[in-house]
């Protein structure tokens, strides 16, 4: 399923003396089976744009599609809540949605809303508590007993039971420790992978960004002002200088050590282990040339 | 749904009632409710309405915002104007169509009634517009001091107000995030039927309070931490000043009630 | 050197009726001396937040002592040390009493009866040293999580202590609040010597500090300059924390049979080892 926003404007507090503009003419598209990331920092938009891929706010003006629905702005639509079903939503500290008296129920309360039978939502259950690396008996549990991190896992399962075609994370990883950080990470990075989702990642991490996505948007000031390969964009320092981003670390510290070289590597690594392999086979050309 | 709550939120300014002390706007608008009852006859109420706009005026709030804030007290107003209409008999009779008698007496007493809301309303409204919750609370505080000798908490009860005012944007803003996140899971307080809106309301508000407790919680901790121990032996950073302005401010208002009373109708 | 803290063989456990839980906290004892940056890191659930809270009176450990500027903490002396110990904890918001921010930077010295004309000086000198003294007057709802933790070090710092204590202080901030916040401590502490203790999982936040104090299950695993513990390289990982990046980097080019030689502290010098042992001609 395609999302397209078209020339997006939202004000909050519309017709109000409150009333703050936060999108400016966004333009994004987000393909089918890919993995994406909407770059900004704090009060670039993103969380706004986020809001809008699910219909949970409506343009003030242009036009937002998901799949064959047109949401727009001063137009009713009936059919968001068939929209929302394809579309999961991690939001920042999801744990903060828990509220059923066990697991099993907090994680089939998502599909039994879409009208999914009880007994095909607590299958559904038993089936995603594995996806997120928790054991089954925890499904009897109350979800307030857990430590922050299940917590955290079970409300992504919450809405991985919902078999969402496409889900949004935003800044999933925030207070995790870095062990936490990277296993949430690489769970929706292989989830996307073994079933083809498409994957909406917002987030200020360019760390990342580099590491899982195809494709990167760039969110400034309320406006989508870059967009391309992650190769492409970190390659320009000065210009997301002037959105106050830096380039992810890896990309920092190659452009350094290429300085010091005083010649360019093969191509920009966006991982480590990339980076290594890079420098490895220049230092052998250079033993061998010597 | 929550940004769109107007009504007497405070707009910052430098106008003349803006710069008064919070305490002698408290005792002005608490004395004003009673002066207005005052008023029976026509200059009189005129004369209010009057002192209203005069008060507006030196506010520099726009009009605005005390319009938004008469609309929850709308109903009640046209209500009690209508009964007066319908109920209220004597004077010359204006209309007789049988059970729709209405007369003069009515009509005065309906449009008093009304203007005695609209003030009140705009009067309590510029309170709130051009004063801090904070300050309210810091005058509220001081002006209730007294009563601690009969053992009422008031420093205990004014931090509690002050805490609550702090944490309206904060649990706000919470409210919203956790009504996105069960909207994103199918579950939807704003729209649907009756019957589905309530279902939708414990998804709602255990998460909130499960977060108000560890805010709470973390909240009471950072105060200890930082010393708090009850308001013995505190001292206080936000200092009330008294100026002329306020001296002046509440004159003025001992004698318009006194020419009020002068020029009201005694039977 | 003075001492500013010292914790002797501290035990503490949530369950104390239930023996057959975990303690949080195991037989931990250390030193902080004035001037230095100690940091203590560890994995969620290391124990390390019991421990400040431990040092904050704000729990009593069942076995071992406290001892703050030669203090032995105890109930009575509880709220005269606490005035010495400066906090920011990890919320922004949870931490945040006062309206605006000059009436959450007095709040501790409203606490203990700061006169008037002293508390105007005081808010000002700290917000000016944290670099917030544009924002008086604003409300916290305006300001973003790097702004109010640096309200609240304000605050702290008000009340002038001896130590500062960073309790996961920039865990739930943005990279660009993050860097803010240590700026501010870091440029606090070359310019007044304060005493810094931060509890972090956050390893290039550790590396500012002078010495790490690495926890792990309530216990301390290893303790020393950062040199010295991220040697322990895979130990760390495997105990849920992730090396600074050239850190990483040099263990992963090392692997790949790469030579290098020296400290890779930083990326500058990462660059010049990997510059002189294998591409210099």
């Amino acid at each position: 399923m395609d999302i397209e926003l078209q020339k997006v404007s939202y004000s909050y507090a519309k017709g109000t003396p409150f009333e703050k503009a936060a999108l400016f003419g966004v333009d994004l598209m987000i393909e089918s089976g890919k993995y994406h990331a909407i770059i900004g920092h704090t009060g670039s938009g993103k969380s706004t744009v986020l809001q809008h891929l699910n219909a949970l706010l409506k343009p003030s003006e242009g036009i937002v599609k998901i799949g064959d629905e047109m949401i727009e702005a001063g137009k009713k639509n009936k059919k968001l809540r068939q929209v929302r079903q394809h579309i999961g939503i991690v939001f920042q500290f999801p744990e903060h949605q828990l509220f059923e008296e066990t697991v099993l129920k907090d994680i089939a309360f998502g599909p039994m809303n879409f009208g999914v039978s009880e007994e095909e939502a607590y299958a559904r259950a038993h089936e995603v508590i594995k996806t997120v690396g928790l054991d089954d008996s925890i499904l009897q549990k109350s979800p307030f007993d857990l430590s922050g991190g299940q917590m955290r896992r079970v409300a992504i399962a919450g809405v991985l039971a919902m078999k969402p075609d496409v889900i949004v994370l935003d800044e999933p990883t925030a207070g995790l420790d870095p062990r936490g950080r990277h296993n949430i990470m690489e769970l929706f990075s292989k989830l996307q992978k073994d079933h083809n989702l498409t994957m909406i990642l917002v987030t200020h991490s360019m760390e990342d960004a580099a590491r899982y996505a195809d494709d990167l948007t760039i969110m400034h000031d309320g406006k989508s002002v870059l967009r391309g390969m992650p190769r492409e964009i970190f390659k320009d320092v000065d210009k997301l200088a002037q959105y106050r981003l830096k380039v992810p670390h890896v990309v920092a510290f190659q452009m350094r050590l290429e300085q010091r070289l005083g010649s360019k590597l093969a191509k920009l690594c966006l991982t480590e282990e990339d980076l290594v392999d890079e420098i490895a086979r220049a230092a052998k050309k250079v033993r061998e040339e010597s | 749904m929550m940004e769109k709550m107007i009504f007497g939120r405070f707009i910052p300014g430098d106008s003349f009632v803006h710069k008064m002390d919070p305490r002698a706007k408290l005792v002005f608008v608490f004395a004003f409710i009673l002066v207005v009852f005052i008023a029976n006859n026509i200059p009189t109420y005129i004369a209010l309405v009057v002192v209203t706009f005069f008060v507006i005026a030196l506010s520099r709030i726009r009009l605005y915002f005390l319009i938004n804030g008469l609309k929850p007290v709308m109903i009640l107003m046209v209500f009690t104007f209508l009964i007066h209409v319908f109920f209220t008999k004597g004077g010359t009779v204006l209309i007789d169509w049988g059970i729709f008698n209405i007369q003069e007496e009515g009509v005065k007493q309906g449009i008093f009634i009304s203007i005695r809301f609209l003030v009140l309303v705009f009067m309590t409204s510029i309170l709130t517009l051009t004063t801090s919750p904070i300050s309210i609370t810091d005058g509220l505080e001081t002006l209730l001091n007294p009563l601690k000798k009969i053992k009422v908490p008031v420093h205990e009860l004014a931090l509690m107000m002050s805490i609550a005012l702090r944490f309206i944007p904060t649990l706000m803003d919470e409210t919203d995030k956790i009504m996105k996140a069960q909207m994103a899971r199918g579950s939807d307080v704003t729209s649907g039927t009756i019957k589905e809106r309530l279902k939708a309301v414990v998804p709602l508000l255990i998460p909130l309070f499960v977060s108000a407790f560890k805010r709470a919680e973390d909240l009471a901790t950072a105060m200890e931490v930082r010393g708090y121990r009850g308001g013995e032996g505190r001292t206080r950073y936000r200092q009330l000043k008294w100026s002329m302005r306020d001296t002046y401010a509440l004159l003025l208002l001992v004698l318009f009630a006194v020419g009020l009373y002068y020029f009201r109708t005694t039977k | 050197m003075n001492n500013i803290l010292t914790l002797n063989n501290i035990i503490f456990s949530y369950e104390v009726d239930q023996p057959e839980v975990k303690n949080a906290v195991e037989d931990v004892s250390f030193t902080v001396t004035e001037g230095e940056w100690i940091a203590i890191v560890g994995h969620n659930g290391s124990g390390k937040s019991t421990i400040a809270r431990i040092i904050n009176g704000l729990l009593f450990p069942q076995s071992g002592d406290v001892t703050v500027f030669g203090k032995l903490m105890n109930e009575d002396n509880l709220w005269s040390i606490r005035t010495e110990l400066g906090m920011v904890f990890q919320n922004p918001d949870n931490q945040f009493v006062g309206a605006t921010v000059q009436d959450d930077v007095a709040f501790a010295l409203e606490n203990n009866g700061v006169p008037y004309e002293d508390m105007v000086a005081r808010v000002h000198q700290s917000l000016a040293q944290v670099k917030m003294e544009q924002f008086l007057n604003h409300e916290p709802q305006h300001l973003s999580g790097g702004q109010k933790q640096r309200v609240a070090i304000a605050g702290a710092l008000a009340l002038r202590p001896k130590l500062l204590i960073l309790d996961e202080a920039t865990s739930m901030l943005d990279p660009q609040g993050r860097q803010e916040v240590l700026d501010i401590v870091r440029k606090l502490r070359d310019d007044t010597g304060l005493t810094v203790l931060s509890i972090t999982h956050d390893l290039e936040e550790a590396i500012l500090a002078d010495r790490i104090l690495f926890m792990n299950q309530g216990r301390k695993f290893a303790e020393g300059q950062p040199s010295e513990i991220f040697a322990l390289g895979d130990e760390l990982v495997e105990l849920g924390l992730d090396l600074p990046f050239s850190m990483k980097m040099a263990k992963m080019l090392q692997e790949k049979g790469i030579q290098l030689d020296g400290t890779h502290m930083s990326d500058e010098e990462l660059v010049e080892n990997l510059w002189i042992s294998n591409f210099k001609k």
